[in-house]
């Protein structure tokens, strides 16, 4: 490498593109507390926050532990006439699996269980070595930009609005009692808007980079 | 965080002659393809990349037409089988007085879809259009585009407890229809539509000539 390209290579380390919208701007550090927007299109940059990242490694922690509750917990009880009909987590998921629509089942368990148990476990794996101040597990970069992707097509909010939906339709017919699990999966959305809330992805980067380096 | 230029005058990297990460904003030559930050592939803003975006839109629209034709339900009552699409199970609900339900079901079934298809054709011919909406109105239009299509889903999940809540034999059981198959896959088609639309080509249509607040 000459020496022309490694100051050129220095410089590009001060600047930041815009994720959203390409606008260049020069890195400079943000003070935790401070968030940091594009001057184009408003788009957060950088959000430090104070402790995020152990905030972050807890919230993805219960997150987990509420998601095996709500899957062994029962989850709705239907009662008509004296005859019961009990419906686990799993039982929503198979609801699919006979006839054409055996597929749907497959994405049903991946929207609202696997990949949100993904996204936790990677978030932690990216995570808990930044917040016991080690160096990134490998992979670290990975595992990150997988749970990035994931995403969009982790639905347990989704899912959630589609139960309480389900809930007033059946309400009106049949005698309903929610189950530990319901209240489990609630508060595992609750967690999870908490901890994406906290999350700040070109930070999460910044941080990466610089324990990989030291 | 300051800027490079000064709005209105925003250099972006692609005017620059630079490429920026749209993972992690790292900046690189042009010649660089894999990120060494975040070890994502870096591609310039790129309007062929539009192509991936009407694909994936059109194979959405294809998979709404029978998400709609045929039934989401079957409900059988008391040895009667009734069939419902999506829109005849809106208007059950409004015969049984649910109007805030069925508004819900109307809203995210029907309404959400067909704007989101409308918000993606209108973004993807305006990027080498010149149109009287700002590229910010147009950036929030993707935002709400984004964030708002995984929301649509809440019909298939409806179908999945109520097939698996209400099964008294006789008495009333309802089972999933074929719909929710094709219009699952609607919804996924849709997104992957949205994720592959670059964010970046709605301010790269304004050029330099920008100068909205």
């Amino acid at each position: 490498m000459t020496d022309d390209s490694a100051a050129q290579r220095l410089d590009l380390q001060t600047l930041i593109a815009c994720p959203s919208c390409d606008a260049l701007h020069h890195e400079r550090d943000i003070a935790p507390g401070e968030t940091a927007t594009c001057v184009r299109c408003h788009a957060v940059l950088e959000a430090p926050r104070r402790t995020a990242m152990t905030r972050i490694i807890m919230l993805a922690l219960s997150a987990i532990i509420l998601m095996v509750a709500a899957i062994f917990f029962p989850f709705l009880e239907l009662e008509v006439a004296g005859r019961f009909h009990r419906a686990s987590l799993l039982d929503t998921i198979r609801a699919f699996s006979t006839g054409l629509t055996a597929p749907l089942t497959v994405a049903m368990a991946a929207l609202v269980v696997i990949l949100p148990l993904t996204r936790f476990g990677a978030i932690i794996y990216t995570l808990a070595p930044m917040a016991f101040g080690q160096r990134p597990w490998p992979h670290a970069a990975s595992a990150f930009r997988m749970a990035e992707a994931l995403r969009p097509w982790a639905m347990a909010e989704v899912f959630i609005v589609g139960v309480a939906v389900a809930l007033v339709k059946v309400a009106g017919l049949a005698h309903l009692s929610i189950g530990p699990a319901f209240w489990a999966f609630v508060g595992l959305v609750i967690v999870t808007v908490l901890k994406d809330n906290f999350m700040s992805r070109l930070t999460v980067w910044k941080t990466l980079d610089a324990r990989r380096k030291s | 965080m300051e800027n490079a230029g000064r709005a209105p005058q925003v250099l972006t990297a692609h005017a620059a002659g630079l490429v920026g990460c749209v993972q992690c904003g790292r900046v690189h030559r042009p010649d660089v393809a894999i990120c060494d930050r975040c070890g994502a592939v870096v591609t310039p803003p790129d309007l062929r990349s539009l192509q991936r975006v009407w694909a994936w839109l059109f194979a959405g629209l294809v998979v709404y037409i029978p998400a709609n034709v045929f039934p989401m339900l079957r409900t059988s009552m008391l040895g009667q089988t009734t069939e419902s699409t999506i829109y005849g199970g809106v208007v059950d609900l409004v015969h049984h007085g649910s109007y805030g339900i069925a508004a819900i079901v109307f809203v995210a079934s029907i309404i959400i879809p067909c704007a989101k298809f409308a918000a993606i054709i209108f973004l993807a011919l305006t990027v080498q259009r010149k149109v009287r909406m700002s590229a910010h109105a147009r950036h929030k239009l993707y935002e709400v585009v984004e964030f708002i299509g995984r929301w649509s889903m809440i019909d298939v999940f409806v179908v999945a407890i109520l097939s698996s809540l209400v099964q008294l034999d006789f008495a009333a059981s309802i089972n999933p229809g074929i719909a929710a198959v094709s219009f699952a896959l609607s919804v996924a088609f849709t997104m992957i539509s949205a994720e592959s639309f670059d964010a970046r080509l709605i301010w790269n249509a304004d050029g330099e000539d920008y100068d909205h607040g």
